[in-house]
């Protein structure tokens, strides 16, 4: 499939007249842009730094929900209580269950690296935040996926569980043993949330760069000896 | 300088140094393939537990003694639920957090009155069962003292009959609340029960609340639950029926019901989370918390994660 030529002209949001413009558009086109330094987005090369093991469970964790939102999409197909009588929907609902041991399991070698890293150093304190927040959104979507599997994990999960959020009052508007809310919650809600959250966290990711070493000096400052790549 | 970065000095910009090669697009491909194949390979080695669901009918028959006591009991007002207070009515006042109950706050939201609607509702919708019918009716014309103490004295004379059983219970006066449980037990074994506490005003039955307050509250599903390690004191929040690795991200939430004094507590669900909300919030704020945040330097943990990088300076 051929690509739809790119215009040779520049955009109009790129003609100096609309570089200042009061747009509403141009606004929102600008600060899109100024999210992350030109160029960082998506970019080729890291620091040099960035040469480490640990650097892979973030990415692992981002794939692991890929897995578990494509294996949860396809569990909605056949609805509340298809994987109990079909062996594609028993499958299907296995590869979620597992995708969410791995993404958890991934989640959190991920979060132990960056707290050994002190990754919040350089004004990154909103990136750790939103790292630790995402943990928190995805316990609770999980949690309303062990309610709403309509079976005796669901009835001893919801009837223990409320007990907690009772006394917390988040159980009077937060009703574990009502499926149709949680199942609301599971598939629509807390993805939102998370999903949400977790793009945040990309963006600020991309935003900052990758945290220096602890002890690193600024490599373009007189004097200090960096290593080349 | 050092309260503005953090007690850390000054971090250089990541941007500022020298870079290598690095395909992000690649890695994002190739652990998607890997987490997916993991998956698959999870998925068809090891399944997933779905223990079916506890039916009223099954619960009927495996355990009608426990249904006529839980019958009993929604109508002596002794059960669990018929006793538990917001969000579901106000025979009790929940736990407190010190002087705070946050349980009490929003009150009643969700009611549920256990003897009529656990109990006397499903019942009185049998028209054509004689004895029953008659029962409820004798039932709404006695006074609540009279109630109370018909409900209460069945409710002991089955704890001290043999194995809870109905028929072996000593004589005495218990009203029609005999004839009442029996009809429970009744339409539970019909197996029309569960739809009466879910649909019985909403044709899509999509709230188990009801129902499940009812199994919560005989002791079957307990007894189901310990039997597979799911109690609270066996860190059952974390836990999964079968061999199964369940959640076992609630560690920490789980530990606390089996110290004391949470263990031990009778305010014991409050007081644990409001210690993880605490606990949360800190985790959270790691980079602003004094101490806390600049003892990675200590843990010396980052000179592995980046060796090869102080190797080559």
């Amino acid at each position: 499939m051929s690509r739809v030529p790119v215009s040779e002209r520049s955009s109009s949001m790129e003609s100096p007249e609309h570089r200042g413009s009061n747009t509403w558009t141009a606004a929102l086109t600008r600060w899109v842009e100024g999210l992350v330094p030109k160029g960082q987005w998506l970019p080729d090369r890291q620091p040099a730094y960035v040469a480490s093991w640990i650097y892979v469970f973030g990415v692992a964790c981002l794939a692991s929900l890929v897995v578990i939102i494509v294996s949860g999409l396809v569990l909605t197909l056949g609805g509340v209580t298809w994987w109990h009588t079909s062996s594609v929907g028993h499958f299907v609902n296995s590869v979620h269950l597992w995708s969410v041991e791995l993404f958890f399991a991934t989640m959190v070698i991920h979060l132990w690296g960056k707290f050994f890293m002190a990754s919040w150093r350089g004004n990154r304190g909103l990136t750790w935040a939103t790292g630790a927040l995402a943990f928190f959104g995805s316990l609770g979507t999980a949690f309303t996926g062990y309610l709403i599997q309509t079976n005796f994990d669901s009835q001893w999960i919801s009837t223990q569980a409320k007990d907690g959020l009772n006394a917390a009052g988040i159980g009077a508007y937060f009703n574990v043993m009502n499926l149709g809310q949680m199942m609301l919650w599971h598939v629509s809600l807390l993805p939102l949330v998370v999903g949400a959250i977790v793009t945040v966290h990309l963006v600020l990711v991309r935003r900052r760069g990758v945290a220096p070493p602890i002890g690193a000096t600024d490599p373009t400052a007189s004097g200090s000896q960096e290593p080349e790549s | 300088m050092t309260a503005r970065t953090g007690g850390w000095g000054p971090t250089p910009d990541a941007h500022a140094f020298p870079t290598r090669r690095y395909d992000l697009v690649k890695e994002f491909v190739i652990a998607l393939a890997v987490m997916t194949v993991l998956s698959v390979i999870a998925a068809l080695v090891f399944s997933s537990p779905d223990e079916p669901a506890i039916s009223l009918q099954q619960w009927a028959r495996q355990a009608p003694a426990d249904v006529v006591a839980t019958a009993a009991g929604e109508l002596a007002g002794t059960t669990t639920s018929a006793g538990y207070g917001p969000p579901y009515n106000t025979a009790g006042e929940g736990q407190n957090l010190g002087p705070v109950n946050l349980q009490a706050l929003p009150g009643v939201t969700q009611p549920v009155d256990s003897a009529k609607d656990l109990v006397l509702d499903p019942v009185r919708t049998l028209t054509s069962d004689v004895p029953a019918a008659t029962a409820v009716r004798v039932w709404e014309a006695a006074a609540p003292d009279r109630q109370q103490a018909w409900a209460t004295a069945y409710v002991d004379a089955l704890a001290n009959a043999p194995d809870g059983d109905p028929a072996k219970v000593a004589s005495g006066d218990y009203g029609p609340v005999p004839a009442i449980a029996a009809a429970e037990l009744h339409l539970a074994d019909s197996g029309a029960l569960e739809g009466l506490l879910t649909s019985r005003t909403s044709f899509f039955g999509v709230d188990s609340t009801k129902a499940l307050l009812l199994l919560a509250d005989g002791t079957h599903l307990e007894d189901a639950a310990r039997a597979q390690n799911l109690g609270g004191d066996q860190w059952g929040i974390m836990n999964e029926t079968g061999n199964y690795p369940g959640q076992p991200w609630l560690w920490l939430y789980s530990l606390w019901y089996q110290v004391p004094p949470f263990a031990t507590s009778d305010n014991a669900d409050i007081q644990v989370w409001a210690l993880m909300i605490v606990l949360s919030i800190g985790f959270v704020c790691i980079p602003w918390i004094p101490g806390l945040r600049t003892l990675p330097r200590h843990l010396g943990v980052h000179r592995l994660v980046w060796r090869s990088w102080h190797s080559r300076r």
